[in-house]
């Protein structure tokens, strides 16, 4: 063999770029495929982006770093369908920007909280966890009640999602489009030009945190939670079908 | 000895070593106390003291910066400096860029640990700076290559020293995973937040990818490099085995990058990139362990030291977890026993037998080789090096074996049947089961601080002298004069 290590040792070019090619290969051959095999991501019946309101309860979700305890990723076991309910599809996040699977539970796995408790239950759990399960070790989200919900950037949130991806309609083109695919009472809550209106409708109706005067963060944060893992309806799915979901 | 010292304070450039050596103590204060608080709060949730500022959702991603990108970062950045300008006995190219990198550093680690505590986060583990955060570390890491590459092309030997190999594939990994993983949308110009390019599938591949190599290259790589440069340094005997120096520097580069998968096991990552990530996961056992074995080998001929060096016994310890921990990582990555270890304590416990075990101890070591150097004295007290040693291995010995009790209690207690099928333990059951070894980590991370209280009294104590000797010196001459 004619080529001699030394070479690599001597040169600080070569090693550089030797290097660089050694570290690359990995992420291109796991990553780049991804985002081309189809099957990665199917397309599953009822999985639809978040309304505002759910949304900024996703924004505070990550700012009060709820995934360092709690996971969003259901695995295909019994015991875990069993505490948990049905695995999670690649199709329930594909509007996560970012993905919140998490990789620890502290807490149990929230992929499919929502419509478990009553909006009672979550009030009293944010506020003192304490109360409703007495080994909790969660810390106390008192604030969340009495802080009014930020609602004045929304505009901006959604259209910088809208960048990323996530359909939501900027224009009354895309407004049909949405209307198409998702139907019409889903797709009106996905126009950006109304989504304060939306917003404070849709915590006006839902009433999560029990206060219906104004819409606090607690509304946006339970909002959330009950979505959980309920877009998806698995009795309309036939088992065979789902074989080819992952 | 001190002749020839301050021969090397004249031909090299210190300054800049000190200063990241110093930031490097203080961080591993302030995050190792910000960690034994949050462990605390597992223990003892009224810690949480019902504020937003305090609580464990937002302290904990200000403990994982201080630790890793604080106090490994600006070790990192100091013995790097301080290994390839001795190696290429050269000054470092572009001093004024060097100072950026610390001033540019230490602002990225600040900036973040307020961001956190404000409630701004990417939601992404060890990846929580936020965009305008982002962006700096990107300049500083520029900054970074030019004068680690600079000083290299400069070299007055002809041979690129193994440590650097390793110190720069680190440097060109981290910008790497650092760019790709950080691609997000800002809400707008003037706000923090930011939503991630990619959803989902995708989003969590690009992030494990980065998550794990931040472990492969950020931490193990570059530690590495720490490792080939002071072990044969201190221990005065050449590397035990350069052709396998060779091998583990191409096989660990090539490799770390396809293993952050196993972190998706059974998730709704398709199968065949979590079992690549297993196979490679497994496959790396090798240059691991050829790794370890070529710094703990570099010992024969002088084990004695071992017995009288507490210097010496950081580094060879910190070999030993880096064997370890490198024995349970593929052990994990399997999928049959990932499904019992993921989401439990044991990953928590694995992570800290590599960050305490291997990342702290060489740390700790190549520190007090490096600092009497820099400050060209001697260590102000041997005998408090050594009750940080046993202080530390105390500590991380504690802290890993309640995890691994809590981990794979957790992990059993989550998959048990009662005799009719049912569910036997809620959740919450798991949860209170878990308080003694809550504790009982929360103690080991404090022994683990009050070894690094002692390192900084003894460092502050060595500069202190190391200082007032170079006054005394310069009187003399001036008197003479």
């Amino acid at each position: 063999m004619s080529f001699k290590h030394e070479k690599v040792e001597t040169n600080a070019g070569i090693l550089l770029v030797l290097t660089m090619l050694a570290i690359s290969v990995g992420g291109l051959v796991e990553i780049a495929p991804l985002f081309f095999i189809k099957d990665t991501t199917e397309n599953v019946e009822g999985v639809r982006p978040y309304t505002p309101l759910e949304s900024r309860g996703r924004d505070l979700y990550i700012r009060e770093g709820c995934y360092t305890c709690h996971s969003q990723m259901i695995r295909p076991f019994r015991d875990e369908q069993l505490r948990y309910g049905h695995y999670s599809l690649a199709a329930e996040s594909k509007y996560d920007h970012p993905f919140q699977w998490g990789s620890k539970r502290t807490g149990p796995d929230l992929a499919r909280v929502g419509g478990k408790y009553s909006n009672e239950w979550h009030v009293q759990h944010m506020i003192k966890p304490k109360s409703v399960v007495p080994e909790s070790v969660m810390p106390n989200y008192p604030w969340m009640m009495t802080t009014k919900l930020d609602v004045s950037d929304i505009g901006d949130r959604m259209r910088a999602l809208r960048i990323t991806g996530v359909p939501y309609s900027a224009n009354d083109e895309e407004y049909q489009r949405n209307v198409k695919q998702f139907g019409e009472p889903v797709a009106k809550t996905l126009h950006i030009p109304d989504a304060v209106k939306n917003l404070v409708a849709q915590a006006q109706e839902g009433n999560y945190d029990g206060d219906r005067t104004s819409v606090s963060e607690l509304d946006a944060m339970i909002a959330y939670l009950q979505v959980l893992g309920t877009m998806v309806d698995f009795s309309k799915i036939k088992p065979e079908e789902l074989v080819k979901f992952r | 000895m001190s002749a020839t010292n301050q021969a090397a304070a004249g031909q090299y450039d210190y300054e800049i070593i000190k200063k990241f050596s110093v930031m490097a103590i203080v961080w591993g204060v302030v995050g190792m106390f910000v960690g034994v608080y949050i462990a605390s709060e597992l223990a003892w949730p009224f810690l949480n003291f019902d504020s937003p500022y305090f609580s464990f959702g937002r302290f904990r991603p200000v403990h994982t910066g201080a630790v890793i990108f604080g106090f490994g970062g600006s070790a990192l950045f100091a013995t790097s400096y301080y290994v390839v300008q001795r190696t290429c006995q050269t000054r470092l190219f572009a001093p004024g860029l060097a100072s950026f990198t610390f001033w540019g550093w230490q602002a990225v680690i600040v900036l973040a640990a307020v961001s956190y505590v404000m409630g701004y986060s990417q939601g992404r583990e060890y990846a929580e700076m936020e965009w305008p955060i982002d962006l700096l570390i990107l300049f500083v890491w520029v900054a970074y290559l030019v004068v680690y590459v600079g000083t290299l092309m400069q070299r007055k030997q002809a041979h690129i020293y193994v440590a650097n190999w390793f110190y720069l594939s680190f440097i060109l990994a981290t910008a790497l995973l650092h760019t790709f993983n950080n691609i997000a949308i800002p809400v707008n110009l003037f706000t923090l937040k930011s939503y991630s390019l990619f959803a989902g599938t995708q989003d969590a591949m690009t992030q494990w990818w980065y998550g794990h190599n931040a472990v492969g290259f950020f931490l193990t790589a570059a530690f590495l490099g720490m490792m080939y440069y002071f072990v044969p340094k201190h221990a005065g005997r050449p590397v035990y085995s350069y052709r396998l120096s060779i091998v583990h520097f191409w096989a660990l580069s090539f490799m770390y990058m396809w293993v952050g998968t196993h972190h998706l096991h059974w998730t709704a990552l398709p199968d065949w990139a979590s079992t690549l990530g297993a196979t490679f996961s497994i496959m790396l056992l090798l240059p691991s362990w050829g790794g370890m074995i070529n710094g703990i080998m570099t010992l024969s001929g002088a084990w004695d030291k071992l017995r009288t060096d507490p210097i010496m016994r950081f580094m060879i310890v910190a070999l030993s977890f880096y064997g370890m921990s490198t024995f349970e990582g593929p052990l994990m990555s399997l999928k049959d026993v990932n499904a019992l270890s993921h989401y439990t304590d044991w990953t928590v416990g694995h992570v800290h037998s590599g960050a305490l075990g291997w990342v702290a101890m060489i740390s700790f070591g190549s520190l007090y080789h490096m600092m009497p150097r820099l400050w060209n004295t001697t260590m102000y007290s041997v005998k408090l090096i050594n009750m940080h040693f046993w202080l530390a291995t105390i500590g991380t010995l504690m802290y890993i074996t309640a995890m691994w009790i809590s981990g794979i209690s957790q992990g059993l207690m989550w998959r048990a049947f009662d005799e009719f099928g049912n569910l036997q333990y809620s959740f919450v059951e798991s949860v209170a089961a878990m308080h003694p070894f809550y504790a009982m980590r929360a103690i080991g991370g404090m022994f683990f601080l009050t070894g690094m209280l002692l390192m900084a009294y003894n460092m502050y104590q060595t500069i202190r002298q190391g200082v007032r000797a170079e006054v005394a010196s310069a009187r003399a001459a001036a008197a003479t004069a």
